[in-house]
């Protein structure tokens, strides 16, 4: 694959006990681009941020993950991916109520980080965590620092979390739901934010979203996962205006935009892990299943062969729309 | 619903027309003032703020809004769990509290699907159990029809039939809604109230629970009040939407006259913040909603609103009529009504 990748994930698998979490999973994200993991849950989007940190418990994780200049990401010694974490990938939580540690100032929480990984002095630090709030738009820095995460709004919470995030300027940011429990007005404002601020360093960041319209607007690429499998990847206007897989369809058309009075809503759900069917996973709820799809599990292929495969639209049906 | 009738058009009006009339509700409610948690002293709170809203039979009705801005509150008059401080809430022309209190009719007519469905769902019960309760609490079929009643409920929101004799920690998310719905059904109310019944779920699970709910909705001719933060969601299931913001409603009216174009800049900015394919990300709001317990001068949105004025600041927006079914609580609203 080509140089320029940032990060290159090649044949990433959970297993978590007899269950196949994630299968095979292939991707790669380029310096300062913006990509979209999108599926229904149970589908493998948060597992492969948190096996990307190295978070996952309990849990078999095989393949490679190559961070430029770092090195497989997913075999890396724990001791080695201290150092990373925070400086090189960091990541923001869903929940930020949840990942805030409620018995600490957000500040101390700041400046834990930049003291540690940029051996910054307690007045170096203090004055970079000013700077760093106000950059993520919180308005009287100074005094927000010595506040307890209880007590700041929801949207509040997720600013911290990502002045955290981005302290040290990393150059891969996963972002898992950063806005999924937050007001639509706070959303936009939030994804906004994280948006410039990863262009302004130039560093490429995952989104892990489950709304197809807000991945449109905001990332360059979109791997569409369903089932811990990619069933297509590519640009993101090439996935969601011609789209070859049904799923990619099927996700789509059940996006409530506004002024919509028409919605077809899908049969059935995903088949739990012990279920999963022997070909295609999708196939048992395919509305263009053949029998072929049944027994063998279609393998990703380009939407168009005549150019270089690897960072363009590819698929994986039998019978593509 | 008649966003605001005027005096002579409601005096014309046989009294409860309507399901639910709420003439400038008011809900306060007395906390302690923050920071001082040892004080015996307390303040008043006012999550509602002269909120006026008529549901008509058989219509449905999308309140919208941000965290903060009084959905709940006004949730809770509507189910008489809570009572206005001031104004009137009233539910077939009788106060709700009274309806309430009286009897079983209002329960049973009036029946709801809670957020979280399953923590409103006894972990312990089975779905039939679930179900067959309401069904016997307002004797609803004799003791020997009850199974079957509970079958034919479970097949009208879309599960199987085995689903009866499984509990709540085996269902997914979207079949546990299912439940709250069917348990919802089970005494034929009239009057269904959701809060938030979609949010949290995949789009194919929210597709398919918002497809079951339009078709209820039209096939038992039920009364739907459906509190929501998407306004697809609300665009797609109600024919009218009320949106609030800081305990009151800055406009109302049928859904697609009102987000084609949106009058009171704050829903210009909720229309605008919604996720849209392919286009570029708007300039969102600035700021977040103020303390109810520090609200700003003038007009509650002035803060915030790209295009206040200057007497924004001094006066305060009263929810005046704008064209003939819309309301807005605006000095200067944004579209010109059409007649």
């Amino acid at each position: 694959m080509s140089d320029t990748n940032l990060l290159t994930v090649s044949d990433l698998t959970v297993h978590r006990g007899a269950a196949k979490i994630l299968d095979r999973v292939n991707l790669s994200i380029a310096k300062g681009e913006t990509l979209a993991l999108v599926g229904e849950s149970g589908a493998g989007k948060s597992t492969i941020a948190t096996a990307l940190m190295q978070l996952l418990d309990g849990a078999e994780v095989e393949g490679r993950a190559e961070l430029q200049e770092a090195g497989d990401l997913l075999s890396l010694p724990a001791r080695q991916m201290v150092k990373l974490r925070g400086r090189r990938l960091s990541m923001i939580f869903q929940d930020a109520g949840a990942a805030l540690n409620p018995a600490y100032t957000v500040g101390r929480q700041l400046t834990t980080t930049l003291r540690r990984n940029l051996g910054l002095t307690r007045s170096a630090a203090h004055a970079k965590a000013i700077e760093l709030f106000t950059s993520v738009g919180i308005n009287d820095a100074e005094a927000r620092l010595s506040a307890f995460p209880h007590q700041l709004s929801g949207g509040m919470q997720q600013r911290v979390m990502v002045a955290i995030a981005l302290a040290c300027n990393p150059d891969l940011l996963l972002a898992d739901e950063p806005t999924s429990a937050l007001d639509v007005t706070i959303q936009a404002q939030i994804i906004r934010l994280i948006l410039s601020l990863t262009r302004e360093r130039g560093a490429s960041c995952i989104f892990v979203l489950h709304d197809l319209a807000l991945a449109s607007q905001s990332c360059d690429r979109i791997v569409v996962l369903y089932a811990g499998q990619v069933v297509e990847s590519g640009p993101a206007r090439d996935v969601l205006t011609h789209h070859r897989h049904p799923y990619t369809r099927q996700l789509e058309s059940c996006v409530v935009e506004i002024g919509r009075h028409d919605l077809v809503a899908p049969e059935g759900t995903v088949p739990p892990h012990d279920q999963m069917p022997k070909g295609c996973r999708f196939a048992t709820r395919c509305p263009r299943a053949l029998d072929r799809c049944a027994g063998e599990a279609p393998p990703l292929t380009p939407a168009n062969p005549a150019k270089d495969g690897a960072l363009d639209h590819v698929f994986a049906c039998w019978n593509p729309e | 619903m008649n966003a605001l009738p005027d005096p002579k058009a409601q005096a014309a009006q046989a009294p409860g027309a309507a399901v639910f009339e709420l003439i400038e509700v008011e809900k306060t409610f007395q906390i302690r003032p923050p920071g001082r948690r040892f004080t015996r002293e307390t303040i008043g709170l006012k999550a509602l703020d002269g909120v006026r809203l008529r549901v008509e039979k058989g219509t449905s009705l999308a309140l919208v809004g941000e965290s903060g801005s009084g959905k709940s509150t006004l949730l809770r008059v509507l189910l008489g769990l809570d009572a206005p401080t001031n104004g009137r809430a009233l539910y077939h022309g009788r106060p709700i509290r009274d309806a309430r209190a009286h009897g079983r009719d209002f329960a049973r007519d009036v029946a709801m699907v809670y957020q979280d469905a399953r923590g409103s769902l006894d972990p312990r019960m089975t779905i039939e159990a679930l179900i067959a309760e309401p069904l016997r609490h307002f004797n609803i079929v004799p003791k020997d029809q009850i199974k079957s009643r509970v079958a034919e409920l479970l097949n009208r929101v879309g599960l199987p039939t085995d689903a009866a004799k499984r509990y709540p920690a085996g269902l997914s998310g979207g079949q546990v809604r299912r439940v709250a719905i069917a348990r919802a059904l089970a005494s034929e109310p009239s009057v269904l109230v959701a809060d938030e019944a979609v949010s949290g779920l995949d789009v194919s699970t929210q597709a398919q629970l918002l497809t079951l709910l339009r078709r209820l909705q039209q096939d038992m001719g039920l009364t739907l009040v459906f509190i929501t933060h998407d306004l697809g969601v609300a665009s797609f299931l109600c024919e009218e939407i009320a949106i609030m913001y800081l305990g009151r409603i800055v406009e109302t009216g049928p859904t697609d006259a009102v987000l084609n174009a949106p009058a009171h800049p704050y829903a210009a900015a909720l229309r605008a913040a919604a996720p849209r394919f392919f286009e570029p990300m708007p300039e969102p709001l600035p700021g977040e909603i103020p303390s109810p317990l520090d609200l700003p001068k003038g007009c509650r949105f002035s803060t915030r609103c790209p295009a206040a004025q200057p007497d924004c600041q001094t006066r305060d927006p009263q929810l005046g009529r704008f064209g003939q079914a819309r309301a807005v609580a605006c000095l200067h609203p944004l579209a010109s009504p059409e007649t």
